[in-house]
């Protein structure tokens, strides 16, 4: 019971920092086969799944499919059960780059982006993502400096931040919503506000980590300089910290993005990619669903490499490149 | 000035001052005045002594007691007088003395040497409840004193009321979310992981693959996929199950793997020269190794279970379920239900998360995280 209430909630066993974000390259062959062991596991799945609308069809019109004609039918349905890869592909091809280059409501000719492309859906997302993200790492940041320093906000705060994370803000969501609305705070914020819910605590467990990773001997070299507490923290801790920062930040803007994503549920949000989703499951898009998925799923693999890159430099010019 | 550098002087200070002036602007007119005489004499007593420094130097618990029967006193008082009109400097007041009170008392809590036991166990527990006292007390008191409406936030003490007077639909909605959409998705997609991840950890090929895919996926936002299979599986809870047993099994399957190649070669070259089988070296050496990784997944995926259980009811549901009244009940403005459902959705997320931590204790009692505490 004692180390729950102390622990170190959701994070690597071991706390060491994570595992490094570049595939070597010896790993990039398994890493292609699995890959497309998965894609052709995809394409095989599609045939049952949306063979039985096919059937229905030929039987209504009195025809009897071959086996190659029911395969070619199954891969482009217009509301298939499940789409085939390459109309996923196909379908995010037209709602961004053909939609904004040639639609009548595109950016090649109105000069605004257009309310069916996946590129302003995404943007609403993600600007929502980017405030709650930046919000909920400065707290987090904030929390675990506090932490590391008074014993009493370790005692008290530590646990109540793991308390927290056990509590399904997902399904919080749709109050805190309705409620700000309710009180005149409408659009970027309320959304913002549960990313941030979701992204503070991956950084405040890993910079409470972090921040207590320098050990007893680097400790005490600062004590025989003569270190005031601020420098301390300034040219130990804070340094020594850099590479759990960074790992929990990939984790927390992943989050941010999923909180985004769900606080558009609730209201039937008109922009964003929850609710291209919400809208899709309403009128059995599918094509639309998955584009949006994967639309999020781009969105948050290149948030992440950013982070990567950005983790790359830091510690490179600090000296503890990996 | 040596006494103020004691562990909370200045705070004992800052809580004297604070209860005068909360007597002061009126406390003893209002109507609980036996609570408050005896507040302000203990306070006092407290106060002079500790100035004294004569409680320094009595047993720690009677210090830590004296100031829990202080706090005790000025919660319920302030709960008390909070409706009152006119309150607004008394509840300032003792907003400030109650939470310097909760400081005071943390500060000596953490002063107190560590012990084991079911002391020990009582001395980690009484910081964050006292932490959680003190908030609930000042959302109620916030909602007293500024007469919060209703439809905006509910008082702790009405969304309690609400609890306790609809416990048969919370039951139901918890039973039909947690125990069918929560619990089996979550068995389900554990059980799967950890089996593919045996299969897998056959090949160093199929790991080099699949940890790097497995890490990607599991940082997806696979909670999108919530809709697909509302639309595949119906709106009962086998499509809650499955959304759970899709966001549970990459980072399941990925901590699985990860923990399985965990051993060292030399232990390896141990259990080798022993002449052990695959699955002698698996039972005896790297399943074990691998247990600490195994409950990392574990907790992970106890916190998701929860959360795609409930959001996947959004998507669509029978009329029963806590991701429906949540839903519903927002719609038609009654709050305090909404709360009263997420209350149990956080005890019942705390407790699993904590039935899991405690298993885990006793697994990995050797992992160096889990002695020496």
């Amino acid at each position: 019971m004692l180390q729950i209430l102390r622990g170190e909630g959701p994070q690597g066993p071991g706390g060491s920092a994570p595992p490094a974000s570049v595939i070597p390259m010896r790993n990039i062959f398994p890493v292609l086969a699995v890959t497309a062991f998965l894609i052709a596991l995809w394409y095989a799945a599609v045939i049952p799944m949306n063979a039985q609308w096919t059937q229905d069809q030929a039987r209504r019109a009195g025809q009897d499919l071959s086996f190659a004609e029911l395969v070619t039918d199954t891969m482009s349905q217009a509301r298939p059960r499940l789409p085939a890869p390459h109309q996923v592909a196909q379908e995010l091809w037209n709602s961004t780059v053909v939609e904004e280059m040639t639609g009548r409501r595109g950016f090649m000719n109105t000069g605004s982006l257009s309310n069916r492309s996946l590129i302003y859906h995404g943007w609403v997302t993600l600007s929502a993502t980017l405030l709650g993200f930046a919000i909920g790492s400065a707290l987090g940041i904030t929390l675990a400096i506090g932490i590391v320093h008074n014993r009493a906000m370790d005692a008290s705060v530590m646990p109540w931040a793991i308390a927290s994370q056990t509590i399904p803000i997902l399904a919080i969501a749709p109050m805190i919503i309705v409620v700000l609305n309710a009180i005149g705070i409408t659009g970027l914020i309320p959304k913002a506000i549960i990313s941030t819910y979701l992204s503070f605590f991956p950084v405040v467990v890993g910079m409470v980590k972090g921040l207590r990773a320098p050990d007893q001997m680097q400790l005490d070299l600062m004590k025989t300089y003569s270190a005031s507490g601020g420098q301390v923290f300034a040219k130990l801790r804070w340094p020594s910290a850099m590479p759990y920062l960074f790992a929990s930040l990939k984790v927390a803007i992943a989050a941010a993005l999923v909180g985004a994503i769900v606080a558009e549920l609730p209201t039937g949000a008109s922009a964003g990619l929850g609710a291209r989703l919400l809208s899709g499951s309403y009128f059995g898009q599918t094509l639309q669903i998955w584009s949006a998925l994967f639309a999020a799923a781009i969105l948050a693999a290149s948030m992440v490499a950013l982070i990567g890159l950005v983790q790359r430099i830091a510690l490179k010019r600090m000296g503890m490149a990996a | 000035m040596t006494v103020l550098q004691q562990t909370g002087a200045l705070q004992a200070l800052g809580v004297a001052l604070a209860t005068t002036v909360a007597l002061l602007a009126g406390g003893i007119a209002q109507a609980p005045a036996q609570v408050m005489l005896a507040l302000t004499a203990s306070c006092g007593v407290f106060v002079i002594n500790y100035l004294l420094g004569w409680v320094q130097r009595g047993p720690a618990y009677l210090n830590l007691l004296v100031l829990l029967v202080i706090f005790t006193n000025l919660w319920i008082a302030a709960l008390a007088l909070s409706a009152a009109p006119d309150a607004a400097l008394w509840v300032g007041a003792s907003t400030v003395a109650i939470w310097l009170l909760a400081w005071w008392l943390v500060a000596q809590l953490a002063d107190l040497p560590s012990r084991k036991g079911v002391l020990g166990l009582g001395q980690a527990l009484l910081a964050p409840f006292l932490f959680g006292a003190t908030l609930l007390w000042l959302w109620e008191l916030t909602v007293r004193a500024l007469d919060v409406p209703r439809v905006i936030l509910p008082a702790p003490s009405a969304i309690w009321d609400r609890i306790l007077r609809s416990t048969d639909i919370l039951w139901i909605d918890f039973v039909q979310t947690f125990v069918k959409g929560a619990l089996s998705g979550y068995a389900i997609g554990v059980g799967a992981a950890l089996v593919f991840a045996l299969a897998v950890d056959r090949s160093d090929f199929l790991r080099r693959g699949l940890l790097p895919v497995g890490n990607f996926l599991a940082a997806l936002p696979i909670i999108g996929t919530a809709p697909i299979m509302v639309m595949w599986f119906g709106f009962d809870w086998p499509s809650k199950a499955a959304v759970v047993v899709a966001m549970v099994f990459f980072p399941m399957l990925v901590n699985t793997v990860q923990g399985l190649a965990a051993t060292e070669a030399m232990q390896r070259d141990l259990m080798r020269t022993y002449n052990a089988s695959w699955s002698q070296s698996l039972i005896k050496l790297r399943l074990p190794a691998a247990m600490p990784f195994i409950f990392n997944g574990l907790k992970i995926a106890s916190t998701l279970a929860l959360i795609g259980a409930i959001v996947a009811e959004f998507f669509g549901s029978p009329t029963r379920g806590m991701g429906f009244r949540i839903s519903t009940e927002v719609g038609r403005l009654q709050l305090d239900m909404v709360w009263a459902e997420i209350a149990v959705a956080a005890l019942a997320g705390s407790l699993f998360y904590g039935v899991i931590a405690l298993v885990e204790r006793g697994v990995t009692f050797w992992h160096p995280s889990q002695r020496g505490r």
